[in-house]
């Protein structure tokens, strides 16, 4: 477990880049009170999608505009096509709290 | 309408038939590619796939379950030479002649060359996955002593990649300040000295004379007379849409195949799409074609609205958009830099090579370019509006 940040340094429309601690990069994101976690590098092209645009729950590549559902990690429009390894997130004592998995996607 | 033929085989072409089939077109589709590859991504030629960190496989734009989706008869390796509207006819150079009921244009472009590069090894252009094949033999190959002629973006994506390989690199640039045409004066120099900041020489305000060599090329030879030792030479000097093959076709061509914002071209059943398309666009306020990668994903959903529906159907636009990256720099711009508009920095700064600027024009945010900012990018670039008095004019 990985503690990310205070709920309050992550307020809604925010997210944050993990690397320490994980095996690959892990973008968390706060969409509208909702926090989620996914791998942070675009499975099209590489791109940090803590650096996306967020919408409900949905964020797009900085890059192409690829867009990925932050639930299931699924992307929603071409030109992504792989799904991202969503990771479990949680709020805990007012602290972001990431339970990394590490092996098959979430 | 119960055949539809896309001729070209590139990402608008893929796009084209996304397009049409989530359009709920259900008719057959055939797709004619000069190439003998299914359709690839073209942005890593210059980068990744130049420099060796990918394969070809991972530029493949769909895999096999999708293309069983699309259902497309594939005839790749085939170049149309011919377009018969009224008898609604495509003509291959190998004979072969294809009758459809509808076509969509989606050829592309060439790049241009330089006067004597043919026939000397050695001398590449950039634009198909064997071209790059061919150019990173050529880069690999002991360590050549590289000349890019022309520092448009790919000639410095090029420049850049082949600096990454550890070869010693010299661009050359006929006009004085690199990029100003798309960037303007001042973001043209900044983005421009990525090159001599990482020690690739920069030559500007210089004209190429000719190449040396025989057989092989040995160097370059500059219009002052200066003579550039080069083992390898990459031209890198725009491209010319692909519109040879519509000669007697009836089609309206003048630097690119001249559509409505529809996509629709002079003749019913025929649209274009991607870089041989010239449209009229509300944000560059001209009838222009766009290169860019995000207009080829874009632009096709357009064309295959107008052709099924049998009107030109034209769908909100926006704003032109490309990336480059080079020397370890994200170049982002959106919109569209006009003669005069001045760029004001909103973020960052120069010097760190990391910033935003947004280009105003009577009052109204038109570009907006990052450098290794994407976050805020993304956010500025959905803010750009057209500028009414330049909304472009009405189609032919």
């Amino acid at each position: 477990m990985i503690t990310v940040c205070r709920i309050e340094d992550l307020p809604p429309g925010e997210a944050l880049r993990v690397t320490e601690g994980v095996p690959a990069p892990i973008a968390v994101f706060n969409a509208d009170g909702t926090v989620y976690a996914v791998d942070d590098t675009c499975t099209h092209q590489d791109a940090s999608l803590a650096d996306g645009w967020l919408e409900g729950c949905y964020v797009e590549c900085p890059l192409h505009a690829a867009a990925f559902d932050l639930r299931d990690g699924r992307p929603t429009c071409p030109p992504a096509k792989v799904p991202l390894r969503t990771h479990r997130v949680t709020v805990e004592d007012g602290r972001v709290v990431l339970h990394v998995t590490v092996g098959e996607p979430a | 309408m119960k055949s539809i033929a896309v001729v070209g085989a590139s990402l608008a072409a893929l796009s084209t038939v996304r397009a049409l089939r989530a359009e709920g077109y259900d008719g057959a589709i055939t797709v004619i590619g000069e190439e003998r590859h299914h359709p690839y991504d073209r942005p890593p030629l210059s980068k990744a796939f130049l420099k060796g960190d990918l394969d070809a496989d991972a530029l493949a734009l769909a895999d096999p379950d999708e293309y069983a989706d699309l259902r497309v008869r594939w005839l790749l390796g085939e170049r149309a030479v011919r377009l018969d509207p009224a008898a609604r006819t495509i003509t291959l150079r190998s004979g072969r002649e294809l009758r459809a009921d509808a076509a969509v244009v989606a050829t592309g472009a060439s790049p241009r060359t330089i006067a004597g590069a043919q026939g000397l090894a050695g001398v590449h252009t950039l634009r198909t996955l064997d071209d790059a094949v061919a150019l990173r033999a050529d880069l690999r190959d002991g360590l050549p002593r590289v000349v890019v002629i022309g520092a448009g973006f790919i000639g410095a994506e090029v420049a850049s990649t082949a600096h990454a390989l550890g070869l010693s690199v010299t661009v050359v640039e006929a006009a004085e300040v690199p990029l100003e045409r798309v960037l303007g004066r001042e973001m043209g120099l900044v983005c421009s000295s990525l090159h001599t900041d990482h020690g690739v020489r920069l030559l500007c305000g210089t004209g190429v004379a000719g190449l040396t060599g025989e057989g092989r090329v040995t160097g370059v030879r500059l219009a002052d007379g200066r003579l550039l030792p080069a083992d390898l030479v990459v031209v890198g000097v725009g491209v010319r849409p692909a519109t040879a093959w519509l000669a007697g076709s009836g089609l309206t061509v003048d630097d690119g195949l001249v559509c409505d914002a529809g996509c629709a071209t002079n003749i019913p059943g025929v649209v274009a799409a991607g870089d041989v398309a010239r449209c009229p666009n509300p944000f560059t306020g001209r009838h222009q074609r766009i290169e860019h990668w995000s207009n080829a994903t874009e632009q096709p959903r357009t064309a295959a609205r107008t052709l099924l529906s049998g009107r030109s159907a034209p769908t909100p636009v926006q704003p032109p958009y490309f990336w480059s990256d080079q020397y370890q720099a994200r170049i982002q711009l959106a919109g569209h830099v006009a003669p005069g508009d001045r760029p004001q920095l909103v973020a960052g700064d120069l010097e760190s090579r990391s910033f935003v600027a947004v280009y105003r024009r009577n009052g109204h945010d038109v570009a907006v370019l990052a450098v290794n900012q994407p976050k805020l990018f993304s956010r500025l670039r959905r803010t750009l509006t057209p500028v009414p008095s330049a909304v472009a004019r009405a189609a032919p």
